[in-house]
């Protein structure tokens, strides 16, 4: 059931816009890819060439080796949820579970059990009889799931699912698409612009950027070690300081010493490449930083801090939220881990000048 | 129970206050709009039935129903509407379907090119058919089509008529149907469709269409009622559907053409009733 898929050199262009620029990536089977982007990047392009609903320019989509780049979009082995609420208005939950297996014309004894397996797997057994518009959001892309995987097809193709729903169904069924995944071990495309989502379900994170592959690895080693500073700066948040390199592979930041991640660089006047949560943040009456607005997010607070080298974003436990408003000082440490760095690009380290009551 | 109907009974009350006026008026409104319809069908309706020396007879009706030409005349209308519907069902939900989905860039040309028929007055149209007709039979005299403007004008079923017919209605149409495929996200559910497996012609009758039903059966009323009730066209071109035969018998006499017109404002009521039944049906 669960198969390969390969972009190879994929190429599409619409008009003035490059949407794929030369797409190269495996999928293996039964893996769980996310394509992640900014809008406009091609991830959208890319699932809908494996649909056969977009035809590439150049390149082609193999799926077990196959060429299916010819093959038209009914005649696909590929079961897709799209974005949009996609149910078909005039069909209950069950019927539009079984449209593809009535498109088969497989008996309806057999269908029905068949639609109502599948609405018992996504959770929701007692729905079957109800209209896409007696359904919520969040139980239409349920819906729209089952009837995806109705035919049991070799490839599950996942178009921002989620994107509609609000916040908390998100979460939900997010979790409960992964479930599912790992129980079928299916192989899956799942597109998304939200880089947390992505980072959660995924066991391989592929960052696209203007129609080509930035990066693509485990959601860790996207995070931790991204490969570009697209990359850094896209999936998560990323703190640009100034620092001073030296030729032992260490480089000197904000008054730390820290190791460096990967070859030294040629040049030492560097970026250091700081995430967030790797600041560490002590109130203190004669720190060297000041906390300029802190934003509360529940289970964490961004603070935004400045100090001596310029602006520091640093993510802390909600809980210390009371101990760190604004106008507070601190000292600022980071953690003991090596670093990446980059090319300089932070010009002029924009001093701290304002006084302390100036927030 | 009785804990339900004593709290809806609070409620109620209530809500009977204010909604007292606009009920009035509403009363209002309709017994003008009833007035207006049905005191001249009323009266026609008398004056057919009635004759101050023999009294109250149907005799015109029968007469009527009897009269030759009657069921040749509706036959021929209603034949002429079945097709137009089905032509101009066929010709504008495909295409449609095919701008919408592949050259949405094409749609504002469209919409131009079947809103035209409005603006075109029928005499012109009619002109415009009678010389294509004649000047296409020269035309087509020495190639092997020459037979196929004669059998398009057959006086039996002149498809020349449904051709017309297609055009006129054409405006109606596209405006139902354009209506009805604004209120569906007609690209997902076509892409969502074909990734299930289903081919062309199974999208269209079985995503498309039942989800249409309403817009289908506006189209169709339109269709059937212009149909219905089309002179000019059917007129000078010669062919005698119901439109025109009631003008050829009510120049006679007067009971017989006021029972006419009665007759066929019944006639094509129950068509109107029976193709919103036919379409409705299966919405439940």
């Amino acid at each position: 059931m669960t198969s390969k898929v390969e972009f190879r050199d994929l190429r599409r262009i619409f008009g003035k816009t490059v949407a794929l620029d030369g797409l190269d990536l495996t999928i293996e089977p039964g893996e769980f890819v996310a394509l992640l982007g900014p809008s406009g990047c091609g991830k959208t392009t890319a699932l809908r060439c494996v649909a056969g609903f977009e035809r590439p320019d150049s390149g082609a989509v193999l799926v077990d080796g196959k060429d299916i780049t010819d093959v038209p979009a009914n005649k696909r082995d590929a079961g897709m949820v799209f974005q949009s609420y996609s149910l078909f208005p005039n069909l209950n939950a069950r019927d539009n579970v079984a449209f593809g297996l009535r498109v088969r014309r497989v008996p309806v004894a057999v269908r029905r059990a068949k639609a109502d397996e599948l609405l018992e797997l996504v959770g929701l057994p007692t729905h079957a009889d109800r209209f896409p518009h007696q359904l919520s959001g969040g139980q239409q892309q349920r819906v729209a799931l089952a009837r995806a995987l109705a035919l049991e097809p070799r490839v599950l193709l996942l178009d921002e699912p989620l994107s509609a729903l609000d916040a908390k169904v998100r979460v939900a069924l997010r979790e409960e698409i992964r479930r599912l995944q790992l129980d079928l071990g299916i192989t899956t495309i799942f597109v998304t612009h939200d880089q947390e989502e992505a980072l959660s379900i995924a066991d391989r994170v592929a960052v696209l950027r203007d129609g080509r592959l930035e990066q693509v690895g485990a959601p860790a080693e996207v995070y931790d070690r991204p490969a570009t500073p697209f990359v850094a700066e896209f999936v998560g948040t990323m703190n640009h300081l100034v620092g001073q390199a030296s030729p032992e592979g260490t480089v000197t930041v904000l008054g730390h010493t820290l190791p460096i991640d990967g070859p030294s660089p040629d040049s030492p006047e560097v970026d250091v490449l700081i995430r967030p949560e790797a600041v560490q943040v002590t109130p203190a009456e004669d720190g060297e930083a000041e906390v300029l607005v802190a934003s509360f997010r529940g289970s964490s607070v961004r603070l935004r801090l400045a100090l001596a080298g310029g602006e520091v974003l640093a993510d802390v436990p909600g809980h210390e939220a009371v101990r760190l408003a604004a106008g507070t000082r601190v000292t600022v440490r980071l953690v003991e881990r090596p670093v990446l760095v980059a090319p300089r690009t932070v010009t002029v380290p924009a001093p701290v000048t304002e006084p302390a009551d100036a927030v | 129970m009785a804990a339900v109907t004593g709290l809806e009974q609070p409620l109620v009350v209530p809500s009977a206050g204010p909604p007292a006026r606009p009920r009035v008026w509403r009363a209002v409104v309709l017994l003008l709009a009833a007035l207006y319809f049905l005191v001249p069908l009323g009266a026609s309706l008398w004056y057919t039935i009635y004759t101050p020396t023999t009294g109250v007879s149907f005799e015109a009706y029968g007469e009527l129903l009897t009269a030759e030409g009657f069921a040749a005349s509706l036959a021929l209308s209603l034949g002429l509407g079945l097709a137009t519907i089905v032509l101009v069902l066929l010709l504008t939900l495909p295409a449609m379907l095919a701008v919408r989905l592949s050259a949405p860039r094409l749609r504002p040309v469209m919409e131009v090119l079947c809103t035209l028929p409005l603006v075109v007055p029928p005499i012109t149209f009619v002109a415009g058919l009678g010389t294509s007709l004649r000047t296409g039979a020269e035309v087509l005299a020495p190639t092997p089509f020459w037979a196929t403007l004669i059998a398009v004008q057959d006086p039996a079923f002149p498809i020349v008529l449904v051709l017309a017919y297609v055009v006129l209605v054409l405006p109606f149409v596209y405006r139902s149907l354009d209506a009805g495929l604004r209120t569906m996200d007609v690209r997902t559910l076509v892409e969502a469709a074909r990734n299930l497996g289903a081919s062309w012609p199974y999208v269209l009758l079985r995503v498309i269409v039942p989800n249409l039903r309403s817009a289908l059966a506006s189209a169709s009323f339109l269709t059937l009622a212009l149909v219905f009730g089309e002179f000019t066209v059917a007129r000078l071109l010669g062919y005698q559907p119901f439109a025109v035969w009631i003008v050829t018998i009510s120049g006679s006499r007067g009971q017989v053409s006021v029972a006419v017109s009665i007759l066929s404002l019944l006639l094509i009521w129950l068509l109107l009733l029976a193709v919103s039944s036919a379409f409705g049906r299966e919405k439940k």
